[in-house]
């Protein structure tokens, strides 16, 4: 059996907690053992950059040391939160002196990072480290017919540089196949959802998200699976903005790859948060 | 503008004066549209010192965090830490734009962090929602009233549990002066 040290995330506590279900659900059904790490703190996302960088690795830092204290890898199923952990930890292991400071910091709580956990986003967890074949074997229910534009966004990839999945991934559209749905060729698949610039910048960001809507659309997608909490919410909570500002008329169902995969291996919808959609899939699911 | 060099702790790439300017960051960024200046045109701003007008622009405060230019630029300048830094010393400056929504969010996020260990949605709004057109305004109250009938709206403000720890730890980094 596998296990993994989970950090869920703030957004994971409410606004997505359909994410966090099924994540749990699909994990079960697989046979993966999620530990939820303790008392586990806020990532600081993309602002607590804009504030102070030192204090935005420490936050970080303080949850890789309780995962390492487990002894087990980490997965989060933000983006944003797995950028965070992801390159706190590199950072920390290229500048011994930035460890230092960092760890002098975390003895306050009794803690302290060595730097050998890894991180891994769920996404990649399940696509990569389960597998495809793995995934296939377990799928009870598997979603004929049902196309689905794969949905990576940034921080899943980036700034990753030395990786080979950068520019065209393809390990989402693998995971899609294996549950019995089809991927779209989805050309705008890593193109940013606009994070928080739907606060900071509207109309940027509306017109951010309209495009991601607009090239779903056209290439035949029936729903969009997403791996980030807060793609999901720009996605589908401002879809009815973006149909006021620019008098569009979409209605894309945005659900999590999770939810997607819990359907495949015969969870309940009600377990997976479905019905928690502001865009309802239901005309999607009913065909199934 | 060597402040903006020296602000840049862990960033990784190569000095801004490396810049050939062959605008791929312009090109890859999905908000270029939208900014005063392209990310091209700030670094050359930047590298020639033009100080008040990198300021007074609202480009760094529109960088959606999405690294497209960063993983794509062929001399390897952090340019999403570039926008970072350009935050931060706005902020340290208290120097930005009029208009700019970003400086009131990030301190209203950091504060509530820094408090709590956690962030808490509903706490933030009143960091932008008076500054949305009456527009802008009904759309987020509209998604609010959907988001809590879904029951997707937290209602009380969460705290981590050895918040004392966690406030010692901060103040580790950031000494306050004995202040809260």
């Amino acid at each position: 059996m596998k296990e993994f040290a989970y950090f869920p995330g703030c957004s994971l506590e409410k606004l997505a907690i359909s994410y966090h279900t099924s994540t749990l659900e699909t994990s079960k059904k697989l046979g993966v053992k999620l530990k939820e790490l303790d008392d586990w703190n806020c990532c600081g996302s993309t602002t607590y950059f804009h504030i102070d960088e030192l204090l935005a690795y420490t936050l970080t830092a303080r949850n890789l040391a309780i995962a390492e204290k487990t002894g087990l890898n980490v997965v989060a199923p933000c983006s944003a939160c797995f950028k965070n952990m992801f390159f706190t930890a590199v950072h920390m292991k290229e500048d011994p002196d930035l460890a230092e400071h960092i760890n002098f910091a975390l003895e306050e709580d009794g803690l302290n990072f060595s730097g050998n956990t890894q991180v891994r986003h769920l996404l990649e967890m399940f696509a990569q480290d389960i597998g495809p074949d793995e995934i296939r074997s377990k799928v009870t229910h598997p979603l004929d017919g049902v196309k689905v534009a794969p949905y990576y966004g940034c921080q899943i990839l980036r700034p990753r540089k030395d990786h080979e999945e950068v520019e065209n991934p393809r390990y989402f559209e693998d995971l899609i196949s294996a549950i019995g749905a089809t991927p779209i060729e989805y050309s705008l698949k890593m193109r940013c959802c606009g994070g928080s610039l739907i606060i900071s910048s509207r109309i940027a960001a509306l017109s951010m998200v309209r495009n991601l809507l607009q090239c779903a659309v056209d290439q035949g997608a029936d729903m969009i699976a997403t791996a980030c909490p807060m793609c999901q919410v720009n996605l589908e909570c401002y879809q009815q903005s973006v149909n006021q500002e620019f008098g569009t008329n979409f209605a894309v169902p945005i659900l999590y790859f999770t939810q997607l995969m819990g359907l495949a291996l015969g969870v309940p919808k009600k377990k997976l948060g479905i019905g928690k959609e502001l865009v309802s899939a239901s005309p999607v699911l009913a065909a199934l | 503008m060597r402040e903006v060099s020296s602000l840049l702790h862990a960033a990784d790439g190569n000095p801004f004066p490396m810049c050939v300017q062959c605008g791929t960051c312009s090109g890859s960024c999905p908000v270029a549209a939208y900014m005063d200046y392209t990310p091209r045109q700030i670094i050359a701003m930047v590298n020639a010192g033009l100080k008040d007008q990198v300021m007074e622009s609202n480009t760094f405060w529109y960088c959606a965090s999405c690294y497209q230019c960063t993983v794509r630029c062929p001399q390897d300048i952090s340019i999403t830490e570039l926008m970072y830094a350009l935050q931060r010393y706005s902020i340290w400056k208290n120097r930005y734009k009029e208009g700019m929504i970003g400086p009131a969010f990030s301190e209203a996020f950091a504060k509530t962090i820094v408090r709590t260990g956690r962030t808490f949605e509903p706490i933030l709004a009143p960091s932008y929602i008076f500054s949305f057109k009456m527009r802008e305004f009904f759309q987020e109250i509209q998604n609010a009233t959907e988001l809590m009938l879904k029951g997707r709206l937290p209602i009380l403000p969460p705290r981590i549990k050895r918040l004392d720890n966690f406030k010692r730890m901060i103040r580790r980094i950031l000494p306050m002066g004995g202040a809260e």
